[in-house]
């Protein structure tokens, strides 16, 4: 991931910060400038809940290089307490713990590293709440 | 008073235990055991490192404090594994928490004193009132190099504290003091994998030299005698220096076996002492006093004794106790998925 990009990014991908529409309620995350109808362009930033529950994930067995090392590991997305959903790793756990509807809480974690000359890139992974 | 009013602690799920690493090269698991007083250590995950355990420990400290993190002047991290060269810890903590812009950030080395010396500065920058609140983070992800004794101990945590002086301090900071000489005892040169130590050399003339001046001066300075320390916390490179010296000090197990967290966890450098200090805090009383004594290969110590107050009651369950974190949720690594988590072979990529 470029640096600018990743740096730009740091509000949802650190502190999980999103927004809400003044209209309809509706929560976009990550946020947006304008409403999905077009028709409204005021937000209210919020921050989302730090935990919820596993709506599906799969087992990465073949991964890509800078993820060559953790395998096999989990992808899943979760559906966060305010109905918002991610996608993220499940870490901390073997595969056969992970169950659809689990409750997890999200973790700060490393993401992946830009080989050995770039940037370390951090951001949000889930663990199962036991 | 100024004082500590919000403490996390964050343990890593993986360890491994010395059986395992004995195993590899041909050592006799029980002389490990009863030579360093240690039963197993914490691994950091392939997703962990000095900035992770830093902000999972700061995050449950705020919970503990219950203050907007906006109030918090500076954010100081203390680790010999800082995570980046050049490169702050402390930018990623301060903006994972939502901490700042406008607040001072400094990343502090000291081998394994630089969480103390991160709490000190954050102490003296609330008592000259330079601030409301100060964060001071010790952590690490160290390395021993295989088939060494640092590789038994060699583990990772953190531990970390918000100093202020709002009327709601979970403990009191009444004496600090540090004690200070140029003695070569560990190191690690730049670019440099593993660090270097001089073995025996590391026991007199260094840990137990600058403890044992820390611990002795520290207490005189407070006019407090062992007997009234209801607990006492030494640096804890492994399972016997730090009872031993606390024996030389006149302290007893009682006194010493709450933060003696070594056993269970191994040598976690820059968060050992602080982590030590918060187990302790899990337990404690208001109106117990403790003494707190912090050990950096270079070498330093600093000395602390604190107060505990009435307040520790409301917020030891606002977050997860060292115990909580130590007991649960364990797993086992072997010694080859252990190699490649901390990056000790060369993989194929």
């Amino acid at each position: 991931m470029p640096s600018p990009r990743y740096t730009r990014e740091i509000p949802q991908r650190f502190r999980l910060e999103a927004v809400k529409c003044d209209k309809d309620g509706k929560i976009y995350f990550p946020p947006r400038t304008g409403c999905i109808s077009g028709k409204c362009k005021k937000f209210t930033p919020i921050k989302l809940k730090e935990e919820g529950s596993v709506l599906t994930y799969t087992v990465i067995h073949v991964a890509p290089t800078q993820f060559e090392a953790q395998t096999p590991y989990i992808v899943g997305i979760v559906e966060l307490d305010d109905k918002v959903s991610i996608t993220c790793q499940i870490v901390d756990c073997s595969p056969d713990e992970v169950e659809i509807g689990k409750r997890v809480r999200v973790v700060f974690r490393k993401i992946q590293e830009e080989g050995d000359h770039g940037i370390i890139c951090y951001g949000y992974k889930c663990v199962l709440i036991r | 008073m100024v004082g500590i009013v919000g403490y996390g602690t964050y343990v890593p799920t993986y360890r491994i235990k010395v059986e395992e690493i004995a195993l590899q090269w041909g050592d006799d698991p029980e002389s490990i055991k009863k030579g360093l007083l240690l039963k197993e250590k914490t691994v950091p995950g392939p997703d962990e490192d000095t900035i992770t355990i830093s902000v999972q420990a700061s995050k449950y400290a705020l919970q503990r404090a219950e203050i907007d993190p906006k109030d918090i002047g500076s954010v100081y991290v203390g680790s010999e594994s800082h995570p980046y060269a050049v490169k702050p810890s402390g930018t990623v903590v301060a903006d994972a928490l939502g901490i700042g812009p406008e607040v001072h950030v400094a990343d502090f080395e000291f081998a394994c004193k630089a969480g103390s010396e991160a709490m000190y500065a954050a102490y003296s920058h609330v008592k000259s009132k330079n601030m409301p609140y100060a964060l001071a983070v010790g952590a690490d992800t160290s390395q021993g190099a295989p088939d060494d004794a640092l590789e038994y101990t060699a583990a990772a945590g953190g531990t970390a504290f918000i100093m202020g002086d709002n009327g709601k301090t979970i403990a009191d900071i009444l004496v600090t003091y540090s004690y200070t000489s140029d003695t070569a005892d560990f190191w690690r040169r730049e670019h440099q994998f593993y660090p270097q130590h001089t073995g025996r050399f590391t026991g007199e003339p260094a840990y137990f030299r600058h403890v044992l001046a820390t611990a002795r001066e520290t207490l005189r300075r407070g006019n407090v005698a062992p007997e009234e320390i209801a607990y006492a916390i030494f640096h804890m490179p492994n399972g016997k220096f730090p009872l031993r010296v606390g024996k030389m000090m006149g302290f007893t197990m009682e006194q010493l076996e709450p933060g003696w967290v070594v056993p269970r966890m191994g040598n976690t450098y820059s968060g050992s002492s602080l982590t030590g200090l918060a187990a302790t805090l899990d337990i404690a009383k208001p109106g117990d006093k403790i003494l707190m004594v912090s050990f950096g290969s270079g070498a330093a110590s600093d000395g602390f004794i604190l107060s505990v107050n009435e307040r520790i009651n409301e917020v030891r369950r606002k977050a997860p106790t060292f115990e909580e974190m130590i007991e649960s949720n364990k797993i086992y690594l072997n010694y080859g998925q252990y190699a490649k988590f901390r990056k000790k072979i060369i993989m194929n990529s």
